[in-house]
């Protein structure tokens, strides 16, 4: 079966000349989720960013190549790869822009030629599958911070993504939100890749975890194996929050 | 987030005036606004004439006096300026006594001039208020794109309306905690550190225009907003 996501040898480095990735491999399949873990400067941005073809080869001196459901990312694919490959970024103020939650999330199926009743059906759905639908004809910046990041993901489930990025969906959010935001992504149908910093978020969603660090896969494997591996935690500047431990939570209650 | 909710210049209501479509209000300031303009300073009566029929529309939209004469704040260095020229132009003089004993010596036509000034600028700005109180911004963008402005100027000016507010927030935040370490802003012992502030909120916005960008690019934007997001 092709992988909805498949990286091969990828390395990158900036134009200034700062290598951010050596050679990463990464399979992600259909229906997965997974979790991307990794100390502050390991490459996790850089590699997200490759993912729909922000940065490429093309941008810096890399090496390697994407493909997206069999599709290579490269400039000529570059709208359908987009189309097939959601980002939800870290501030939802980034990338909530327009002037309305509707026409925010119009925004990118337009963007794809939607128009008419067809667009309106595919936002609506989209901010009833995160619970926004009510907030449709309000500024965005009148929401609160949780609402925003809800309606950022709607944002990008409008364009019917093949695999949904969250970049560190959980910072930020208060406890109830950040339970509320959980609950959204477990419901979604979608391959979904999550990079954070939240331990116990990744856990909870995300039956896979893969380590990157210091521009490298280090680890990929269940997300309770990596998280009670103490040696490899330590190694790569992972820490469970105080007073959290894996074991003692019920096999029965974890994903997967 | 900390900042004030809604335009401050936006009165909510639903009158004619604030019904009547962005586009036609946009033409019709303009075109008063030029009428106003081109109009001979010493046709004294005729500029009551315009201030009766401005009157008769911030009336008919409802929005009171009250809310909009404050917001007229933003003319004063302007008449300041013109409070200056009858000192300082040439020309035949007016004496104007003072108590005390003082005279006052005016410029005739620089007392002219800083009516003409006054009058076209105070007209002025009332309808461009009045515009504002009953029209919200992006109404007034969908308007200007209905009048044909080049798509970039207004794509530009909708995200100028979008990020005000998270801009002045973020400002906000860097001057409550330059005060909570004892800056007071207002001391021009502390101006220097204002202006740093100040570059580094430029910096910071830059930078949150280029992640927005690649926002934009992620959902596959190519130069134009789509049309049906213009709201």
């Amino acid at each position: 079966m092709t992988p909805v996501l498949d990286v091969r040898g990828l390395a990158f480095a900036y134009p200034d000349g700062h290598q951010a990735l050596f050679g990463v491999d990464l399979h992600v399949h259909q229906g997965e989720r997974v979790a991307l873990l990794g100390p502050n400067g390991a490459g996790k941005t850089t590699l997200v960013l490759h993912l729909n073809g922000i940065l490429s080869g093309e941008t810096g001196h890399g090496e390697g190549s994407v493909a997206v459901s069999g599709l290579p990312v490269t400039k000529k694919n570059l709208l359908e790869i987009r189309r097939r490959v959601g980002i939800v970024f870290q501030d939802p103020d980034d990338q909530l822009f327009m002037g309305s939650v509707r026409a925010d999330v119009a925004f990118g199926p337009a963007n794809l030629g939607l128009k008419g009743a067809a667009l309106d059906k595919r936002v609506m759905d989209a901010l009833e599958q995160v619970g926004m639908a009510a907030y449709a004809d309000r500024p965005p910046h009148h929401l609160s911070f949780g609402q925003r990041r809800r309606v950022a993901v709607a944002t990008v489930l409008a364009m019917e993504p093949e695999i949904l990025v969250l970049d560190e969906p959980s910072s930020n959010l208060d406890p109830a939100s950040r339970r509320e935001l959980a609950d959204i992504l477990r419901g979604l149908d979608v391959t979904l890749l999550m990079v954070t910093h939240d331990l116990p978020y990744a856990l909870e969603l995300c039956p896979r975890a893969v380590v990157l660090s210091g521009g490298k896969v280090v680890t990929d494997g269940k997300t309770y194996d990596v998280l009670t591996d103490d040696a490899l935690m330590r190694a790569h500047r992972l820490e469970l929050p105080w007073g959290f431990d894996p074991r003692t939570i019920s096999i029965d209650s974890l994903p997967g | 987030m900390g900042a004030g909710h809604g335009h401050r210049l936006h009165f909510h209501g639903h009158s004619v005036v604030h019904r009547a479509p962005a586009h036609v209000k946009i033409l019709l300031l303009l075109a008063f606004v030029l009428t106003v303009v081109a109009t001979p300073r010493d046709w004294y009566p005729v500029f009551g004439g315009y201030l009766v029929l401005l009157l008769g529309v911030v009336v008919a939209s409802r929005v009171p006096l009250r809310y909009l004469l404050p917001r007229m704040v933003l003319e004063v260095p302007f008449l300041v300026f013109a409070a200056l020229i009858p000192f300082v132009a040439e020309g035949p003089r007016v004496v104007v006594p003072l108590i005390g004993g003082l005279d006052l010596s005016l410029s005739e036509s620089g007392l002219v001039a800083a009516w003409g000034l006054a009058v076209k600028g105070t007209l002025g700005v009332l309808a461009s208020l009045t515009l504002a109180a009953t029209t919200e911004p992006t109404e007034v963008l969908r308007g200007l794109q209905r009048l044909r402005m080049p798509d970039l100027l207004v794509q530009i000016m909708t995200f100028m309306v979008r990020y005000l507010d998270v801009v002045a927030a973020d400002l906000g935040r860097m001057i409550t905690a330059m005060k909570s370490r004892g800056v007071d802003p207002r001391s021009p012992r502390h101006w220097p550190a204002l202006a740093r502030t100040l570059g580094a909120l430029f910096v910071r916005s830059y930078e949150r225009g280029e992640r927005v960008h690649l926002a934009m690019l992620s959902r596959g934007y190519d130069g134009r907003l789509p049309e049906s997001s213009a709201s």
